[in-house]
């Protein structure tokens, strides 16, 4: 109702138009750096590691988990013995997921973050509702900065995607902070190449 | 005349009753800024950045009335239901209508200062609907029953016992308990419940991108998609401002976001909504509110282009040492304190008095907006309107109180401190009958109380 009005005023108050930046000084040629991404991630709470084949996922998850029974993956290559058929639902059938393992289409060098979208994560819920998120990405697939990840990405093909960077996590009671607010606990990512 | 609520200034002389925990406040924020400066300072291009956001930014108001078609008409082609607003009044009703149609007694609601604004979850509650805040800072002053004190850090003027005792009273965690980690992880559990029965999810929004009709929501705990993934309803209420025109510009807006905020590189989760899951319905709410008439008014419209960082709250000497509850405004701070007038001149007559004009908020705004000086325009307007008799010498007061506190800063170390907080930037613009008695002082050898007793008039 209130549609017109409203388009009437801004129409009648608006500034003079002023043409768009010209972001093309903040691009990058060439890849980033892992080494970079990798430090950040740290920082951010997550831990990084180097890997040559999906077949070292599982001992790794041996190794530094010890609270993770339920296993979910989006490619069976990553995990033997994960779990099967857990689409089916709208999302709450994930809630005693323990850990996810799921691919990130690239990292950012400068903020640690990973690309993830509904194509590869099937249902949106999972990397938030999983207690901990570990994010499978190729070496190579290392870019500077956040606007070399929008030109990678171009338009949008799908209905949901996020920019991920470590774990869930709070500073609200006395800016301590504190990982694991209502996300995943923990985040790994497996940079493989 | 009266007054719904008492004035900055009263309220600031209240906050500064409780030394220790002013001076808490102060530090923490100001460690929170000097956290900002570090991320800064690690880009080259930091200033150009800003700069590039400011442009975008000015683009945006001279085209908002096309790019809100544009958005709108790619947003209906996702799939979402698009809402106007005039006001919050008409916000509040297409809510509880929607909520009404689902049937729906209990909500989660991710951090939306509109809503706040707006004072949704009261309106909500007359209802006979409830809603949870998720955001842990949020949750906190919600169980209070307070308002958030600053848009990114809510409950940033309670200190950790009284979380504690709020938990216990509310949750039933152990009393005495006061660990930060402890705490968060019993609202984790607390807060997954809510998640799983609601069945409506509302969120704010951080952009929305006309090009492609999306939204980006951006939180570090998650709780904005737990609550929109789950959900078979989710309700996005946004300010007409939030439009940015195309989905490269997020690239500029996303690194500087949080690394003014906190001095995070990116928040953890930048969220990109375009189009409902299967089954789902989205709904988006736009409020003008009063920004259309902002629009309007030349020396103001610039305060549109806020991206609701929170870094001109923390680096602001007063807001530091009156609390964000003294500006009775849901947004408190210097751009409150610009937004808030425009929403009702009588009633916020004293927030543009709260300052004591030294700049730092402008140096600091990722998207240049030159605070300080719409600060010191709305004094103009203010008085010429004949809304400030009695504030502005109530203001000075205030501003004498504030900034004067001794505090525990007794060696000299304490008080270079000290003068770095309480003068962040050095202007003595002539704008300000404050500060045209004082001059930014060197950082003195001897005690604070020699230095104070020298340096006042
Ligand atoms: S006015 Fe600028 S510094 Fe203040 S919250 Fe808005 S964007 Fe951040």
């Amino acid at each position: 109702m209130s549609r017109e009005a409203i388009l009437a005023a801004i129409k009648k108050n608006q500034p003079a138009t002023q043409v768009l930046p010209d972001l093309a000084g903040f691009s990058h040629a060439g890849p980033g750096d892992p080494e970079a991404f990798r430090k950040v991630v740290e920082a951010l709470g997550g831990q990084v590691f180097e890997i040559t084949s999906f077949d070292e996922i599982q001992p790794l998850v041996a190794e530094h988990y010890t609270d993770v029974s339920k296993v979910v993956t989006i490619n069976p290559a990553y995990f033997a013995g994960a779990a099967t058929q857990w689409q089916e639902g709208d999302g709450r059938q994930l809630e005693h997921v323990d850990l996810a393992i799921i691919p990130g289409q690239f990292g950012v060098a400068e903020n640690g973050a990973i690309w993830v979208t509904e194509s590869e994560i099937e249902v949106r819920v999972l990397p938030f509702i999983t207690q901990h998120l570990a994010i499978v990405i190729n070496k190579d697939k290392i870019l500077p900065t956040m606007h070399d990840a929008y030109a990678y990405i171009g338009a949008p093909t799908t209905g949901f995607g996020a920019f991920i960077a470590g774990p869930s996590k709070t500073a609200d009671i006395e800016q301590s902070l504190v990982l694991g607010a209502h996300g995943a606990k923990s985040l790994t990512v497996f940079m493989i190449g | 005349m009266e007054q719904k609520h008492k004035e900055h200034s009263v309220l600031a002389e209240a906050f500064n009753n409780n030394e220790p925990r002013v001076n808490w406040h102060d530090e923490t924020l100001w460690w929170v800024r000097q956290k900002r400066d570090k991320m800064a300072w690690t880009l080259p291009e930091w200033e150009e950045l800003r700069e590039a956001a400011s442009q975008i930014k000015h683009n945006v108001l001279g085209n908002l009335h096309d790019y809100l078609l544009a958005f709108e008409k790619n947003a209906i082609a996702n799939g979402a239901v698009v809402h106007w607003a005039a006001d919050a009044a008409e916000h509040n009703r297409i809510v509880l209508q929607l909520l009404q149609q689902q049937g729906v007694k209990r909500i989660v609601k991710s951090k939306s200062m509109l809503t706040e604004e707006c004072h949704l979850n009261p309106y909500l509650a007359e209802h006979g609907i409830e809603v949870v805040d998720t955001d842990l800072g949020e949750r906190i002053v919600q169980l209070a029953k307070e308002p958030p004190s600053h848009i990114v850090l809510p409950c940033i003027h309670k200190k950790k016992e009284e979380i504690g005792d709020l938990f216990h009273e509310h949750l039933g965690t152990p009393a005495g308990n006061a660990d930060p980690k402890f705490l968060t992880a019993a609202a984790r559990l607390h807060l997954r419940k809510e998640f799983i029965q609601s069945r409506v999810a509302i969120t704010g929004v951080n952009f929305a991108v006309a090009e492609t009709g999306e939204m980006v929501v951006c939180t570090n705990e998650g709780n904005a998609d737990m609550g929109a993934h789950l959900a078979d309803v989710h309700i996005a209420c946004m300010g007409i401002e939030k439009i940015i025109p195309e989905r490269k510009h997020l690239g500029v807006f996303l690194r500087l976001l949080a690394r003014s905020a906190t001095g995070q590189p990116i928040t953890t989760y930048s969220s990109h909504f375009r189009k409902p899951k299967a089954g789902q319905q989205v709904h988006i709410v736009l409020v003008d509110n009063g920004r259309s008439r902002q629009l309007g008014r030349e020396d103001f419209r610039n305060s549109l282009k806020c991206i609701r960082c929170g870094a001109c709250m923390n680096t602001c000497p007063v807001y530091r040492r009156s609390g964000g509850h003294s500006y009775h405004n849901a947004i408190a701070g210097p751009i409150g304190s610009i937004l808030a007038p425009n929403l009702d001149m009588k009633d916020y007559a004293d927030l543009p008095f709260a300052s004591t004009l030294c700049g730092s908020c402008s140096n600091v705004c990722p998207v240049k907006i030159d605070i300080h000086q719409q600060l010191y325009k709305w004094r103009q307007v203010l008085t010429k309107e004949g809304h400030t008799k009695k504030t502005k010498a109530a203001g000075m007061h205030a501003m004498n109180i504030v900034l004067s506190k001794p505090g525990l800063y007794k060696t000299a170390g304490g008080v270079g401190r000290w003068v770095m907080r309480t003068f962040p930037a050095v202007v003595n613009n002539g704008m300000n009958p404050w500060y045209k008695q004082r001059e930014m002082p060197e950082a003195p050898k001897q005690s604070f109380a020699d230095w104070y007793k020298k340096n006042r008039q």
